[in-house]
């Protein structure tokens, strides 16, 4: 971190940054204006050239060492707004650019404008959406300024909620009422908590802000207010009331990317707050609310997974599950301690981990749907059989999720263990621990029954580009296992040194 | 007690009046209305914020009042949102309820 934030002028490849915004606007844009089938078209065109920008913005995080900054318009925080990238940012905007394709490519079969008409209402909703979930986390994982992550979330739900309801069914529809009220309440906290902070320092630039707070009643308020707001959109027990019903009925495509990415975007902005905004904040009290309240979203989340009697039902509470993790790691980053690069990198390993398990693993419960008709995993006996490279794509998800080795999620809890005991808090390992064994219970239910070697008949056999989709994206959470010691190196660039660390 | 202090105490009066409704009212309707309610106390209290600004010298800090306009368009998209989709479920099921009945998910604590 340099000492003097004041001068933060735009750096080489800062431009970047903007691109990587304004790309799946430009997309939403001319989606609008061509309609019906071209907005398919464009969607897919712009997904390997978001990519292209996403990798470019790494590397060049990767040889400077130092975040890339991007100062728009020229007008220099307070009055003007940065945007920014760190490790952590670059490494979500791949796997956001990775995701999306994923989900756009095997939702071409769902969402397809049908021959004969020029333009179908959900194709043209679903492709327009998908390129606006993109784009507002990207502005989510760039934003510098408090007040432009508010719209960038603001814009993450408007997007996300239609996407759950796009097949109109009376169930779908409720579901995503209760998100967007359980989102609005959210946000309108954030909202609050940024009023204070402007009221009390005058800017909200993130590093301007973090060199001015101190520990008073205004930070803590303002904080507690703005945490509150994310965790209801983030959907930590007790907040998660509304994620199963919403994750669960929508299409497959749109699940994937809802409880991959749509979640994770709000989890980056509390750690933002925490360790961006109020590094210098003593938050010992809150960390350990957050992990309690992690533990008990992995114990709760994991056994009403085993109650569950619909595949699909039973990912969104394992994701739940998963989201309790990504809290395990406030408590153990605090302090100038050794073992705080672990934990912070163990909990950007859940992220990405999580992310690319789960999305391989509502991808194939939903080829599983289209190719049974249902998904009741009573009636899961002998799929195994018959679907073998989508059984294996959500085999090796549920691997990540457990954290058998090897794998992304083995790496990340790995870490986050090794954290906890060096802190001397193995109370957070045990949960670790018997969240893993209950992700093998909840797991187990399913793939007992589909290894079965009784007999299924299919409706109708799954494309084979489908199924592939769904196992490179189970392939990449276990590559994730073998990250090298420079991609943890990567994910510290950035990470601003807490409480009087020296970094 | 000053302008500001009174104006302080309705934005809070509004935000909690906002939020008492959002959690125990079971309809879909005076739950969009009590998010509405929060956030007329939310605006309220940057008017304030900018106020403070014009005691420091200023006219009056137009920085969060931008942010102001910024929030009442987000809100009311967000509440036509919202009222879309309450509309859309009650022409499709013929009620307007949280409830589903496949997963007893109730949309309050």
């Amino acid at each position: 971190m340099d000492a003097a934030p004041i001068a933060s002028a735009s750096t080489a490849g800062g431009s970047l940054l903007w691109l990587a915004i304004i790309l799946p606007v430009v997309g939403i844009l001319a989606s609008l204006l061509s309609g019906g089938r071209h907005a398919e078209r464009i969607a897919l065109l712009l997904m390997p050239t978001g990519f292209g920008i996403a990798i470019s913005i790494a590397i060049f995080l990767w040889r400077s060492g130092q975040p890339l900054v991007y100062v728009i318009g020229g007008f220099n925080p307070p009055l003007g707004i940065a945007l920014r990238a760190d490790g952590f940012s670059a490494v979500m905007l791949v796997t956001t650019a990775l995701i999306v394709a994923a989900a756009g490519f095997y939702a071409r079969a769902n969402f397809a404008t049908p021959p004969g008409i020029t333009e179908a209402r959900a194709p043209l909703a679903f492709w327009i959406l998908l390129q606006a979930i993109w784009a507002s986390l990207n502005l989510v994982f760039l934003g510098g300024d408090l007040f432009n992550l508010y719209v960038a979330i603001e814009l993450l739900t408007f997007a996300a909620v239609p996407l759950v309801c796009l097949d109109g069914r009376a169930e779908t529809i409720s579901a995503a009422l209760g998100y967007l009220l359980f989102a609005l309440c959210g946000s309108v906290f954030y909202l609050l908590g940024v009023a204070l902070l402007y009221g009390a320092y005058g800017t909200l630039d993130i590093v301007l802000l973090s060199d001015r707070v101190s520990s008073e009643p205004v930070v803590w308020v303002a904080a507690g207010l703005m945490t509150a707001g994310l965790l209801a959109k983030t959907a930590l027990f007790p907040l998660h009331l509304w994620l199963p019903p919403a994750h669960a009925n929508a299409p497959a495509a749109c699940s994937a990317v809802l409880s991959a990415l749509v979640v994770k975007g709000s989890f980056f902005l509390i750690v933002r707050l925490w360790f961006g905004v109020l590094p210098n904040v003593p938050h010992e009290a809150v960390s350990f609310i957050l992990a309690a309240l992690g533990s008990a979203a992995i114990l709760f989340g994991s056994v009403l997974a085993l109650q569950q009697k619909r595949l699909k039902l039973l990912i969104a509470y394992s994701t739940v599950a998963q989201i309790g993790y990504l809290f395990l790691m406030f408590p153990l980053v605090q302090g100038p301690n050794l073992w705080v690069a672990e934990a912070w990198s163990g909990g950007i390993m859940q992220t990405l981990s999580h992310a690319f398990a789960k999305a391989a693993m509502f991808l194939a419960a939903g080829l599983i749907a289209e190719s049974l008709g249902h998904d009741r995993i009573r009636d899961l006996r002998g799929i195994g059989a018959v679907m073998p490279m989508t059984l294996f794509a959500f085999g090796l998800g549920g691997l990540s999720l457990m954290g058998l080795p090897p794998s992304g999620g083995f790496l990340a809890k790995w870490l986050l263990l090794k954290a906890s005991i060096e802190a001397g808090r193995p109370i957070w390992g045990a949960v670790m621990l018997s969240g893993g064994l209950l992700a093998a219970g909840y797991l187990y239910r399913v793939l007992a029954p589909a290894l079965s070697s009784d007999v299924l008949h299919l409706k109708a056999p799954p494309r084979r580009s489908r199924e592939a989709v769904a196992l490179a994206l189970a392939l990449t959470a276990i590559a994730l296992g073998f990250a090298p010691k420079a991609f943890f190196d990567f994910l510290q660039i950035g990470r601003v040194a807490v409480a009087g660390g020296s970094s | 007690m000053t302008a500001a202090t009174l104006a302080g105490f309705i934005g809070s009066a509004l935000v909690g009046l906002g939020l008492y409704g959002l959690i125990t009212d079971p309809q879909p309707i005076r739950k969009i209305l009590g998010f509405n309610l929060i956030g007329s106390g939310v605006f309220l209290l940057f008017g304030i914020v900018a106020r403070k600004g014009a005691a420091a010298g200023f006219a009056a800090d137009p920085v969060p009042q931008a942010m102001v306009i910024t929030g009442i368009v987000v809100a009311f998209s967000a509440s036509a949102l919202a009222i879309a989709l309450v509309l859309r479920l009650y022409e499709v099921a013929g009620r307007v309820s949280l409830r589903s009945e496949h997963t007893s998910n109730k949309a309050e604590k």
